[in-house]
């Protein structure tokens, strides 16, 4: 008779899971939906680095994409350090996943927003993205927060904000963290003037978080982005 | 009288077929390098990059402009020019005494410390000249080659990057401090010349000098740093790079015309300021006594 009970529960248990899971998938399912409305775009925005070792200007980009996962972001005149996990990572690339698992793991407020928080395991091996959690606003269905973990990028951390193309659930202000690497040149190659101010010391710029923020001032969508731009 | 001295002495400085060495020799090497960045410029750059080309999209083609191939002109070569203004400056005093004119024109009825300033601000204008060449060759020639665009400045830990519109008055301030730099080597070798009755006695002191200091301030010995460093010639002679640092906000966003403390490049302009005069206080004392019957 226990036996039976505890069977009834796991069964019950499992279905539960698996209700609520596609309760997830139906929500993300949602929010692709209006990911999918963008076939292509360009965006012009400007880009502010805030990494310890670098000291960089304000700098005006275009950013360039096209479905499915065609990424590029230029500073056509001038120098820009942009985080290759921008380019690599975007928010299509994992509601495109077809093979996965999502989790629900609560509530959590982005802003004055509360978020539905959403943990995604991909099942297939050969997938880059190893894991993602995703903060998604129910009532817009639009993503504010994703934490991505990849197996050649290492983890991003994305924050987005939107507002006027909110209905595409294209961002206003995207701000990208990122893990630094260690950044130190021999002493004999650079030769440097000694003015006394403060240097980075590059034992602790190992894992640190470095941030790049790009604020949108406008997208051109729907308009065709050719393969060339990409290359 | 003493722009008639000056005249003559600026005469007989460009007369020399030696001068037009420093001339020549600057022509080839900033040529040599800016062959060597047109061909291998990228490779260059990612000598520099490779760390964090896992991490960031490098733009090789946009660094790589003609404002960044000046400062790497002006990196490799500033350190060099000190021989350069030796091989002159050295020359001015020691000179004479070598061709047996020193008595002839000290003979004349000018005072000997107008003399010696005379000649050095003959050999002032020849660094002046000489940086004007290298500015021709060196930032003209490249944003010919390369174009303009952002500069990129490497540190040992950190990356400094301008607007290509808060770069070129950058150059112009660079420039004026390598003069001062350069003058006070000048300053240094005239003072050698002084006490020398031959012109490579002078020449060769002062490079060793530049060499010795030079050497000094890359071993990063604590008691250097602490006690030599700060006085100097060839660290304060850096300060044209003092330029290209750039102040950031908290945001991690540069200021636009800020230099990294400016203090500090303007206590190393001081600091030059004041070898030149010692250097030519002790070149007066001494010449002005100095036995030149002998």
């Amino acid at each position: 008779m226990h036996k039976l009970l505890f069977m009834s529960f796991l069964l019950f248990e499992a279905a539960f899971i698996k209700l609520y899971a596609q309760d997830e998938k139906l929500l993300l399912q949602k929010v692709k939906e209006k990911y999918d409305k963008v076939n292509d775009y360009v965006a012009e925005g400007k880009l502010k680095t805030n990494v310890i070792f670098i000291k960089a200007p304000v700098s005006n980009v275009k950013v360039y994409y096209k479905k499915p996962d065609k990424m590029k972001i230029k500073n056509e005149k001038g120098v820009s350090f942009i985080p290759k996990g921008v380019v690599n990572i975007n928010i299509n690339e994992v509601l495109s996943l077809q093979h996965y698992e999502a989790i629900s793991s609560g509530t959590s407020r982005i802003g004055n927003t509360e978020c539905r928080v959403i943990k995604i395991f991909p099942l297939r091996d050969e997938e880059n993205i190893t894991r993602a959690t995703l903060y998604v606003d129910e009532n817009r269905h639009v993503i504010l927060k994703s934490v991505i973990s990849t197996r050649e990028e290492g983890t991003y951390e994305l924050l987005m904000s939107y507002n006027r193309y909110v209905t595409y659930g294209l961002p206003d202000k995207v701000q990208l963290s990122f893990n630094t690497r260690e950044y130190k040149l021999p002493k004999g190659i650079t030769m440097d003037y000694d003015n006394g101010a403060k240097t980075p010391d590059p034992k602790n710029m190992q894992n640190r978080k470095g941030k790049v923020e790009i604020t949108y001032s406008g997208y051109v969508i729907n308009q065709g982005v050719s393969d060339n731009v990409f290359q | 009288m003493f722009v008639s001295l000056l005249r003559l002495e600026i005469y007989k400085i460009f007369r020399r077929p030696r001068t037009y060495i420093a001339f020549g020799a600057i022509t080839v090497i900033v040529l040599l390098i800016q062959l060597a960045l047109k061909v291998n410029g990228t490779d260059f750059i990612r000598l520099y990059t490779d760390t964090q080309t896992d991490i960031f999209e490098i733009p090789y083609e946009n660094i790589l402009n003609g404002y960044f191939v000046c400062v790497m002109v002006l990196h490799m070569i500033l350190i060099h020019v000190p021989l350069l203004v030796a091989l002159i400056a050295g020359d001015m005093i020691s000179g004479e005494a070598a061709a047996g004119t020193l008595r002839l024109i000290a003979a004349k009825p000018i005072s000997r410390t107008r003399l010696i300033l005379a000649k050095f601000a003959a050999s002032s204008l020849y660094v002046v000249a000489l940086l004007l060449w290298m500015a021709v060759f060196a930032l003209a020639g490249s944003i010919l080659i390369f174009g303009t665009g952002d500069l990129l400045v490497f540190k040992e830990t950190e990356m400094h990057l301008m607007k290509q519109t808060d770069v070129f008055w950058r150059f112009l301030a660079a420039f004026a401090f390598a003069a001062l730099a350069l003058t006070a080597i000048a300053a240094m070798a005239i003072l050698f010349s002084v006490f020398s009755e031959n012109s490579l006695g002078p020449i060769v002191t002062t490079v060793c000098v530049v060499i010795v200091f030079t050497i000094m301030q890359q071993l990063k010995v604590p008691l250097f740093e602490k006690w030599i460093n700060p006085w100097s010639l060839t660290a304060h002679m850096l300060g044209w790079k003092g330029f290209f640092y750039v102040e950031k906000n908290e945001e991690g966003v540069t200021l636009d015309g800020s230099v990294e403390n400016p203090w500090a490049v303007l206590q190393s302009a001081l600091i030059l300021t004041g070898y030149i005069v010692l250097f030519l206080m002790i070149s007066v004392y001494y010449f002005r006594k100095k036995d030149i019957l002998s």
